[in-house]
């Protein structure tokens, strides 16, 4: 039993290490005075002041987020009622075609993704004249397809696991189908549409693929700035930056670890009451 | 409507006169190939405690979800107080329902479980505070209010999914395994305290069990059940006392069954002798049965008496040994075996306490009945 | 009356028809509004469903079609540019050119054989790395204390939140000639000359198994704390031994987490544009970049998109297999 804990441990020190010595290192390097980034010149902390007058990172950053935003919350509206779909209705003509096409973005590699909906934009803009240049409109519209894939399994998910019964008892108290919806299904799952809301909005904001395929003059994100430094080479306020995200992640997460932390407290203290009192 | 003090009084499937509640028209549930409920019909009267009893996978939970409206049946009608309930979806009929995990909302409070029935019948605010709280006392949970389901012990939630569904008056309230997940003392206290709130409301009760000692103490009548079909409705003495086939016999409570052929029958008594022992079994009424038909001749094991000499009838007399016993407190459990390899059951109560003479094991006895004691079974 | 009273109106108005009926008793009419109220049940669903259906149809699956189309249409020097795939001639003969030369193209030209085949080779390499890496620290974090469970969760999820292209970014700086790697071995005195590790194979490798690692745990430990210890228990009372025990018992049984992590490495790995382009050689022949280059390098819209119909091809059947796993996973646990 102990030699299986020890290679256990050692994986487990190994794989975590290499998960971190890459994000540690970008940050120590974005305190460091060189230009050359990984040649240690000393301890500096320009890089972050450089970073917020370079207006170019600034409104790709300012765009990304307006994205990030919109599409989060629209592929958590049209993700939920497909997740809910799928969990929900046994049988519908067809389901086939639905599941597959919710589930497919999952796996779909970035550039089939970008390409054909870029040519779908083309087209459209031939036929209709909408949308007018790509952009904005058509980056939002590409994120929000991938982001709903996520949010729909997210909440297919959670509803399988969610006891039906509780939405038949309200059924058979005399509610309808659409009130229970959002009295009672709704606030149950609703850690699952904030996580997914959460998941929708990371992955627009480090989309480079897609965006590259369906933006257009004047609308570059934020990964697209970042790329077309980096291809030539490394940049420290990238290392700012990416500090900056870091950190804003980590916040987000110890967060998010300490309100869950406290609740599940509450809710054992909660079952130990009930428990002692008949 | 009649109201009745005693339970023998109340019959309403024996009055011609009156017209079921709920009535079951050859019902058929099939799921793709399997046939969960087969061709069911069943007339249930108002203010029964109904119970349908069966083993898992009988159909009886599938029954009672075509009742509720969660089902469709595949075949046959089913009608509430007259009215064909086809096409009609939970929220529209006039039937509430106890579920097994009892289903509380987890996000609400314990009034706000309870109002949510009234709430959908557009009641003022007032009128619904009252009726809570007047619910919340009747299964005495005022205490407890406020707190939210998972803030209540199991005992208590299962009281709130009953006063959650008592309170919008239905005529029919279904209820799927109540007590499956109470403790054994908490069971009993709760199976009175439902037969109570049952008189006490007048609601019609169809309850959905496996537990055939719940369903003898809560049921005006029985409906036993078998892989979708019913083997035999009745009141729990005509189930226990008198089962109408091996099957329903054996499931309820325990039973020993001798096979075999009928050598005398006249309408006043049977005579049967017994495949596998040599004696036979002189029954004192009549049978209907082919001649020469075979039969099984049923007996329960409180109906035997033990004893080491032989008695002085010259029917319904076996001899054994014992094989095991096993005691009980109030009553003995002798197993004892015959010639042939076949065990018999038998249950003494313990009369005297501490007796010296009791019956051990090893000892060489005779097994005897009355002619009344004996159910002879044609299936 | 707005459009959200109307459906209550409908249903107040056949409610108080229904009451009515049932006063007077006809049991046709009845019938009816209860057929009606069925019809309408249906169509609120169908609505529901048509939602996502209808946004799903417009931007997911039309745009394959799209590019079919383009893939089967010539480059041309026009905006947009390429031929169109039929055109009226003397406004009455429907003229449709097809041109396969395209597809012809990709067969002819070993470069796009030889860049799916090492695709794929790329991806599967590093699926299997992923597996290595993953699957002790997914079991790992499942066999934890709850207390540790959480945090060593947390630690695996951070870097998913974090910016995938960043920390591709970071490899670049750890691995490039004067980067960390090589300024330390060259500090501490174990070579002379940098490694060259950038731009390399090598480079592609670490990459794809370092950005996808947590998509192999997190479906493994899905799985693997979901697995119940007291089978082990049992396997060891009946006298297995640990490691065959693990082959026995647990192996199969996280089966269908392996699969689910694998898929998700696999099959985004096999079209990866990013980090071949960031840490690979010019001449790392990966597909991704391939589609990338032929797009926006020489504006040849429908190579790529020929290029993006073969790869689709070749992927149809892990991705078929993937929502095929899914979906039974997901019956089972129903």
């Amino acid at each position: 039993m102990k030699r299986r804990s020890l290679f256990l441990f050692s994986a487990m020190v190994f794989g975590f290490a290499f998960l971190y010595i890459p994000i540690v290192s970008l940050i120590v390097y974005s305190f460091n005075k060189s230009k050359l980034v990984t040649v240690w010149a000393g301890f500096s902390t320009q890089w972050y002041g450089a970073l917020l007058e370079n207006d170019q990172i600034l409104q790709a950053a300012w765009i990304s987020l307006r994205i990030a935003t919109l599409n989060a919350t629209v592929a958590v509206a049209l993700g939920t009622i497909a997740g809910f779909v799928l969990a929900r209705f046994r049988r519908f003509r067809g389901r086939t075609l639905f599941t597959g096409m919710v589930t497919a973005p999952l796996v779909m590699p970035e550039v089939i993704t970008g390409l054909s909906l870029l040519l779908l934009f083309v087209a459209m803009e031939a036929a209709i004249g909408w949308p007018s240049g790509r952009g904005f409109t058509t980056i939002t519209i590409a994120h929000i397809t991938f982001s709903m894939a996520y949010v729909a399994v997210i909440v297919q998910s959670r509803l399988s696991d969610m006891d039906e019964s509780i939405e038949e008892a309200a059924l058979d108290l005399g509610a309808r189908p659409l009130k229970i919806f959002f009295l009672i299904t709704l606030p149950i799952i609703a850690p699952a549409l904030v996580a997914g809301w959460l998941l929708a909005f990371t992955l627009s904001l480090d989309d480079l693929v897609i965006a590259s395929f369906v933006s257009g003059p004047g609308s570059s994100t934020l990964p697209m700035v970042i790329f077309s430094k980096v291809r030539l080479g490394v940049s420290p306020e990238i290392n700012a930056l990416a500090t900056i995200l870091v950190g804003l992640v980590a916040i987000g997460t110890v967060i998010a670890g300490i309100v869950m932390a406290r609740k599940q407290k509450t809710r054992e203290r909660d079952m130990q009451l009930a428990a002692a009192d008949k | 409507m009649p109201s009745f003090t005693s339970f023998s009084t109340f019959e309403p499937w024996k009055d011609p006169g009156q017209t079921p509640y709920v009535r079951l028209e050859r019902v058929t549930k099939k799921f793709g190939d399997f046939v969960a409920v087969n061709d069911v019909s069943l007339d249930i009267y108002r203010q029964e405690l109904f119970c349908l009893l069966g083993a898992s996978g009988c159909g009886k939970s599938t029954l009672l979800r075509m009742l509720a409206g969660f089902e469709e049946p595949t075949s046959g009608r089913i009608l509430i107080d007259g009215m064909d309930m086809a096409d009609t979806p939970p929220y529209e009929r006039p039937v509430n329902m106890m579920f097994q995990s009892y289903a509380l909302f987890p996000h609400m409070t314990v009034t706000q479980n309870v109002a949510f029935g009234l709430k959908q019948e557009k009641l003022s605010r007032s009128d619904i505070r009252s009726r809570v709280k007047e619910m919340l006392e009747l299964v005495k949970l005022d205490r407890f209010a406020e707190r939210k389901p998972h803030q209540l012990s199991g005992g208590q939630r299962q009281r709130v999914a009953l006063a959650r569904s008592l309170i919008k008056r239905p005529k029919l309230l279904l209820l799927d395994e109540p007590l499956a997940a109470l403790d054994k003392k908490l069971r009993e206290h709760t199976q009175f305290e439902l037969m109570n709130i049952q008189e006490q409301l007048g609601v019609t009760f169809i309850v959905v069990t496996h537990d055939q000692q719940e369903a003898m103490t809560l049921a005006t009548r029985i409906g036993v059940m078998d892989e979708g079909y019913i083997a035999q409705v009745g009141t729990p003495t005509e189930i226990y006392e008198f089962p109408a086939s091996r099957f329903v016999a054996d499931f309820i409570g325990s039973v020993n069954i001798f096979e075999g052929s009928i050598t005398e029958d006249e309408p006043d008594h049977v005579t049967i002798r017994m495949r596998d022992q040599e004696a036979d079994i002189y029954v004192d009424h009549g049978v209907n049965a082919p001649p020469d038909a075979r039969v099984w001749a049923a007996v329960r094991p409180e109906k035997i008496h033990i004893t080491r000499n032989r008695p002085e009838q010259s029917a319904n007399v076996i001899e054994g040994t014992v094989k095991e016993v096993a005691y009980m407190g109030d009553f003995s459990i002798y197993l004892v075996g015959l010639e042939g390899d076949r065990t018999i059951r038998v249950t003494q109560p313990n009369l005297r306490r501490g007796d010296p003479e009791r019956i051990t094991w090893d000892e060489h006895v005779f097994l005897h009945w009355l002619p009344s004691s004996i159910v002879v079974l044609t299936e | 009356m707005t459009t959200r009273g109307i459906p209550a109106f409908t249903r107040r108005v056949t409610d108080q028809a229904e009451t009515l009926v049932k006063k007077v008793g006809g049991g046709s009419l009845r019938e009816s509004l209860r057929r009606r109220g069925r019809a309408v049940r249906t169509l609120g669903r169908g609505f529901v469903i048509s939602l996502p259906y209808a946004w799903l149809l417009a931007f997911f699956l039309v745009p394959f079609i799209i590019v079919l189309k383009i893939a089967l249409s010539e480059a041309d020097i026009a905006q947009p540019p390429y031929t169109p795939l039929w055109e009226w001639v003397e406004g009455q003969y429907l003229n449709i050119k097809i041109n396969l030369g395209n597809f012809a193209f990709l067969i002819q030209d070993s470069l796009y054989l030889n860049a799916y085949l090492n695709s794929v080779k790329v991806a599967l390499i590093s699926t299997v790395i992923c597996l290595i890496i993953g699957y002790p620290m997914a079991y790992g974090i499942a066999r934890a204390r709850p207390a540790k469970r959480t945090i060593l969760l947390m630690l695996v999820i951070l870097p998913f939140w974090t910016s995938f292209l960043i920390r591709v970014y970071a490899w670049i700086g750890i691995l490039k000639n004067n980067g960390l790697i090589n300024n330390l071995l060259m500090w501490l005195g174990v070579i002379d000359s940098p490694i060259v590790m950038l731009q390399t194979d090598f480079a592609v490798y670490l990459g794809i198994v370092y950005s996808y690692l947590p998509f192999m745990i997190l479906p493994l430990y899905a799985n693997l704390e979901k697995l119940d210890e007291t089978l082990l228990e049992a396997a060891y009372d009946l006298g297995c031994r640990p490691a065959t025990a693990f082959i026995r018992v647990t192996l199969p049984l996280s089966m269908p987490g392996i699969i689910a992590g694998s898929m998700l490495v696999f099959i985004p790995a096999v079209g990866e544009f990013v980090i071949p382009a960031l840490l690979g050689a010019p001449d790392t022949l990966m597909i991704g970049r391939i589609l990338w280059d032929e797009f926006f390098g020489n504006r040849d819209w429908p190579v790529a998109s020929a290029v993006a119909i073969a790869l689709l091809l070749l992927l149809v059947i892990p991705i078929v297999f993937f929502q095929h796993t899914q979906a039974r996973s997901g019956e089972a646990e129903s």
